[in-house]
């Protein structure tokens, strides 16, 4: 599996998510600079990992979903390339408009910087393909925006069309219908909270996020 | 030329922000405050003749988000 990591000016999860990626994969990823206008040749998936793009500046996300390479990595979403956002790359995801809703302050207004338990909604896609179908798992959060929020119309679409991916399990941030991943129509993109990448081997304190990673090198490869 | 776009949240999505000035605001003893909704100005100085659309595409493009967001843009005579 050929993945590319998008690395942008305040990004901080970059090499965590290169570093599973690789230990899953058996390959290092390619870190694509924000200014690029096209993505590595036959990278068949990308990650948008977490951070404080842009200092969070005007959103968080918002400077970084309008940089050149979100042209490239939106394109590739249409053409079906599987995309994941994690923390910071899901606000990159839902400001670029590869998911809808937004993702605001956290409800109590404190940073939250914990294992959270979460429950796997939809264990068809192609990111959660190895995990059963309401199985709980826990995984870290680090997070001051992490409280997702979209009119009832979109939460009951994705509600019904089963694009909740991940919930959580105690509310920890205030999101809408405790809502901590969703995937975009077409299943190919998922944006989530959570880190999956900080929980891929035994010295990580669990290895709840290996599997998303396992699953999706199976699909892809 | 100059313009001020005024962000806020739209009505009914929760203000964590300004909720807490609220509260601060009552630690402070003013009591007889009903409720705050916390915004953004952003002020642009722009070219002659840039029109409201541009404007307008400015907030949607970028400015505001318009899924939680209204946006009201005010423009201000020029001085000489």
């Amino acid at each position: 599996m050929k993945s590319a990591v998008i690395v942008f000016p305040g990004s901080n999860c970059d090499r965590d998510l290169a570093t599973a990626l690789e230990l899953v994969t058996g390959r290092k990823p390619e870190m694509v600079w924000h200014r690029e206008t096209e993505l590595p040749e036959g990278v068949d998936f990308v990650g948008v990992p977490g951070g404080f793009s842009y200092g969070d500046y005007l959103r968080s996300g918002a400077m970084a979903a309008r940089s050149p390479v979100m042209r490239a990595v939106s394109d590739a979403a249409g053409r079906g390339v599987p995309v994941i956002g994690i923390c910071n790359g899901f606000q990159v995801l839902t400001e670029a408009g590869l998911l809808p809703g937004a993702l605001m302050r956290n409800a109590r207004l404190k940073f939250v910087c914990r294992n959270v338990p979460l429950r796997v909604e939809n264990s068809q896609s192609l990111f959660t393909a190895q995990y059963d179908s309401g199985e709980e798992i826990s995984f870290p959060v680090a997070h001051h925006d992490g409280n997702y929020q979209a009119d009832a119309e979109t939460l009951d679409r994705l509600e019904g069309e089963g694009r909740i991916a991940f919930r959580y399990l105690d509310d920890c941030n205030g999101s809408a219908r405790s809502i901590a991943g969703i995937l975009n129509d077409a299943g190919n993109v998922l944006g989530l909270m959570p880190h999956p990448e900080r929980v891929v081997e035994p010295a990580h304190g669990g290895t709840d996020g290996r599997r998303l990673f396992e699953g999706l090198l199976e699909t892809v490869a | 030329m100059k313009a001020r776009v005024f962000i806020t949240l739209k009505n009914g999505v929760l203000d964590p922000q300004g909720k807490a000035i609220h509260h601060a605001l009552e630690g402070l003893g003013f009591s007889g405050v009903n409720d705050v909704r916390a915004g953004k100005l952003i002020e642009l100085d722009l070219a002659d003749g840039t029109s409201d659309s541009e404007i307008e595409d400015m907030c949607r493009k970028l400015l505001a988000n318009t899924v939680i967001e209204n946006f009201r843009i005010e423009r201000l005579e020029s001085v000489a």
